[in-house]
């Protein structure tokens, strides 16, 4: 929760974000960084897309059960996004496919998308930020 | 990090007072929260804390105010769901002061 | 010789390595990331079901909990809890870990 929530919007220039996840969670850090920064970033209302390749397909598997490795479980984190308006969240096809999972393996509705789809998606974007 | 002894059990809370194991919680842990934080709890502020420790069980993060205020908004009515009414009960800040009372961790995104 | 493997093996080249260097009857354990190898749809799948013929393939069940990948565990690997890991290190008279 973030009272610097109170400021104004700033001065209205909406710029696209896309963070880009792609790491496999609990191994590193980078899985659990990425979705808090994305949650600060909400607050700036600017045009977020979330996206998910390689290991970072991962973050998203439904029935996460991490009690027996004894950190918390962000996954369910990523159902509370649409809460914060940002409801861009886009899925590596060839990454799903690499890894044996369909759509129905995930805790979040996402948009699947084909490699070339996904690079003109990337290539549009104001500002990457990778993790 | 520091103990406090509330009702007779030790509790552990960080430098800046929120309790450290969530799992310690209790209404008597609230009760001291608020006297520390001097709020005088009603039924309003339960419901308030109330909402945000099933947000937490549902989603794992505490909510901004923006989001909160939304959701608020969304199961107990417009009239509840707006920064004046939260502000009115927790008035340095729904974020701060209701999160630490429902024994949630520091909020992401407090600077 | 017992290895550890806990990277990706579609992210880093760790599982390749060690699989190549390991030697008949020797252990793999797979921890942390890694474990998704293990799992059925995975690109290493058939690399790991290829080298189960000759060493003994296991993956720590905690990890594929955390990962939502108990259900997922390719035949063949056996799944261990910390108690199964600990086994492991005592039985086998050395350890490599492919950090």
């Amino acid at each position: 929760m973030s009272d610097m929530d109170e400021m104004d919007e700033g001065s209205g220039i909406v710029k696209k974000f896309m963070f880009l996840n792609r790491k496999a969670p609990h191994g590193t850090v980078y899985a659990l960084e990425g979705l808090e920064v994305v949650l600060i970033t909400a607050a700036f209302d600017q045009d977020v897309s979330m996206v998910f390749t390689d290991d970072g397909v991962y973050q998203l598997m439904k029935g996460i059960d991490t009690k027996g490795i004894e950190v918390k479980d962000f996954s369910k984190t990523y159902r509370a996004l649409e809460g914060y308006d940002i409801e861009k969240l886009y899925v590596d096809q060839a990454s799903m496919d690499a890894r044996g999972l369909t759509e129905d393996d995930l805790i979040v509705d996402v948009t699947v998308l084909p490699v070339d789809e996904m690079a003109n998606l990337m290539a549009e974007q104001d500002v990457v930020i990778s993790f | 990090m520091p103990m406090v002894n509330i009702a007779g059990k030790e509790v552990e809370v960080d430098e800046e007072g929120y309790l450290v194991d969530l799992s310690q919680w209790n209404e008597d842990v609230a009760k001291y929260m608020a006297v520390e934080e001097k709020v005088e709890m009603t039924e309003s502020h339960w419901e308030v804390v109330n909402f945000l420790r099933e947000y937490y069980a549902e989603y794992q993060i505490a909510p901004a105010v923006r989001v909160l205020t939304k959701a608020i908004g969304k199961k107990l009515g417009p009239e509840k769901g707006n920064n004046k009414y939260l502000y009115e009960l927790f008035p340095y800040g729904p974020a701060k002061q209701a999160c630490k009372i429902a024994g949630l961790p520091k909020p992401t995104g407090c600077i | 010789m017992l290895h550890i493997v806990n990277k990706s093996a579609t992210e880093r080249s760790s599982l390749e390595s060690c699989l190549r260097m390991a030697t008949k009857g020797s252990a793999v354990l797979l921890i942390e990331d890694a474990v998704c190898a293990a799992t059925s749809g995975n690109a290493a799948a058939a690399k790991i079901q290829a080298a189960a013929a000759d060493l003994k393939i296991y993956a720590l069940g905690p990890d594929l909990a955390a990962r939502g990948m108990a259900g997922r565990v390719l035949d063949g690997v056996n799944v261990v809890d910390y108690g199964g890991f600990v086994d492991l290190v005592a039985e086998h008279s050395n350890c490599q870990s492919w950090l």
